[in-house]
């Protein structure tokens, strides 16, 4: 099949960035949309010209490497579905495909459609662990969770960190990611004992990334390659307005606004 | 599949037990390992960007793959292991002679990342295939055709490889260093595999 891209390159954070168009006419239908890019890459190496940068790793759309804005939707227009797991069968044969990295104030771009997402790991070091104890395996049965509390913690652990709800948000707001790794760990016992001062800490360094708020616009679920769900923002401002009103009892104070 | 493979999910508790305890001091980029490694990576760089070739860093990667695919996979024969290290050899020479590594070494420049990488595979490939070749039986997931039983299934010969084996490298192009370390089965002892 044949497509037309629109690809966006960008030397560096600091250079000015421009579309560049590459027309395929050999593109199979059984192609990933990144086998695409590796295709057009190959193209380019042999002609000399420097390849396009974009993000990838494992492919089979468990990493979170990957993503880039394709026609206006990160990851693309195929629901639940990482760009690596995303085929060109999607795609209307002669179709214009415009490819864009993830577009916030947080993620600065690095070289045409890789962002730096350091601002999500940040937000990880400030709160998203447990403390235990090292050397020893605990036993996995010995603390019962309930099914329906597994079953809540792994719907929020399903979230592979790619940013594409920062990317589809029209605020740049994390808050279904940072909602997603509270509520993961807020679901079980091993969690509770961080869990107020988690909350503020993980939000305060949200918000010094740069990260918007949420207005409920929802656009983040509906790009979200896990489907991940809108009740977990819910579950981080009860979270938060529990952890402000009682402050954290390791003697973390709130600063932010709630 | 992959976190068996890349142990994505698997700390092994000493590690973090070793980490939670140990004294690890400050190290600094005056350490002399760190200019060693400095060198060695600037060099690498340098002659990887020098070469100006016409074949791209995938191409030579799926060329490579192929060849281990089809000659070092689950099923594997004396004939073919040494027909693929000739290949490897061969494909070596030519990644050096024809790699194309657009850019520069002071950016963002993922082709000089994978050709790195694809570097690497091109001597550890050969290693593989070495190993695969010195093995002479067929033990674990991998099958010597050369050695099976009448009816098809593995054949171990524990008298010869009843041991680790780890190859010590010596420099690209030279004959890797053989260490054994012979094991010893007290409670339990090997046995021919049967899924009968």
């Amino acid at each position: 099949m044949r497509l037309r891209l629109h690809v966006w390159r960008q030397t560096g954070a600091a250079a000015p960035g421009r579309f560049e168009r590459y027309d395929v006419a050999d593109a199979s239908p059984d192609m990933s949309f990144l086998e695409l890019l590796d295709a057009v890459n190959d193209t380019l190496a042999a002609a000399g010209r420097e390849p396009i940068a974009f993000d990838h790793d494992c492919r089979e759309g468990i990493c979170g490497a990957c993503g880039v804005v394709i026609n206006g939707r990160p990851h693309g227009p195929q629901r639940a579905t990482t760009a690596c797991q995303l085929h060109l069968r999607q795609f209307r044969d002669g179709q214009e495909v415009w490819v864009e990295p993830w577009r916030a104030r947080a993620f600065p771009v690095l070289k045409d459609l890789v962002v730096d997402r350091g601002s999500l790991d940040r937000v990880i070091q400030a709160g998203g662990f447990i403390t235990a104890r090292t050397g020893s395996a605990p036993e996995a049965n010995a603390i019962p969770i309930a099914k329906r509390d597994a079953e809540r913690a792994m719907d929020a652990a399903a979230c592979i960190g790619c940013g594409a709800c920062v990317a589809a948000c029209p605020n740049a707001s994390a808050m279904l990611f940072v909602a997603a790794k509270l509520s993961h760990l807020g679901a079980l016992p091993q969690g509770q004992a961080e869990r107020p001062s988690r909350v503020v800490r993980m939000v305060e360094i949200m918000d010094a990334e740069g990260f918007g708020a949420c207005t409920n616009h929802g656009e983040c679920t509906a790009a979200c390659p896990k489907e991940i769900s809108l009740d977990f923002i819910a579950q981080l401002n009860r979270d938060l307005i529990g952890a402000t009103l009682a402050p954290p009892r390791d003697g973390q104070a709130w600063s932010g606004a709630a | 599949m992959q976190g068996l493979a890349d142990g994505y999910f698997i700390l092994p508790y000493t590690i973090g037990d070793y980490l939670a305890q140990a004294r690890l001091g400050p190290i600094d980029t005056d350490h002399p390992a760190f200019a060693a490694v400095e060198r060695e990576v600037r060099h690498r760089t340098e002659r990887l960007l020098a070469v100006r070739g016409s074949q791209s860093v995938d191409a030579l990667h799926r060329e490579l793959g192929l060849v281990l695919w089809n000659q070092c996979g689950m099923a594997r024969t004396r004939a073919g292991l040494e027909d693929a290290i000739a290949k490897i050899r061969e494909l070596r020479e030519r990644f050096w002679r024809e790699v194309a590594v657009g850019g520069g070494g002071e950016e963002l420049n993922q082709a000089l990342e994978r050709a790195g990488r694809v570097a690497d595979f091109m001597e550890f490939a050969e290693l593989m295939c070495v190993d695969a070749l010195r093995r002479e039986e067929s033990c674990g997931g991998h099958f010597r055709e050369e050695f099976q039983t009448p009816d098809g299934e593995a054949k171990r010969d524990d008298a010869r490889f009843s041991h680790v084996a780890a190859w010590e490298w010596t420099g690209a192009g030279h004959e890797p260093r053989l260490h054994l370390e012979p094991l010893a089965f007290e409670y339990v002892h090997l046995a021919q595999r049967s899924y009968r």
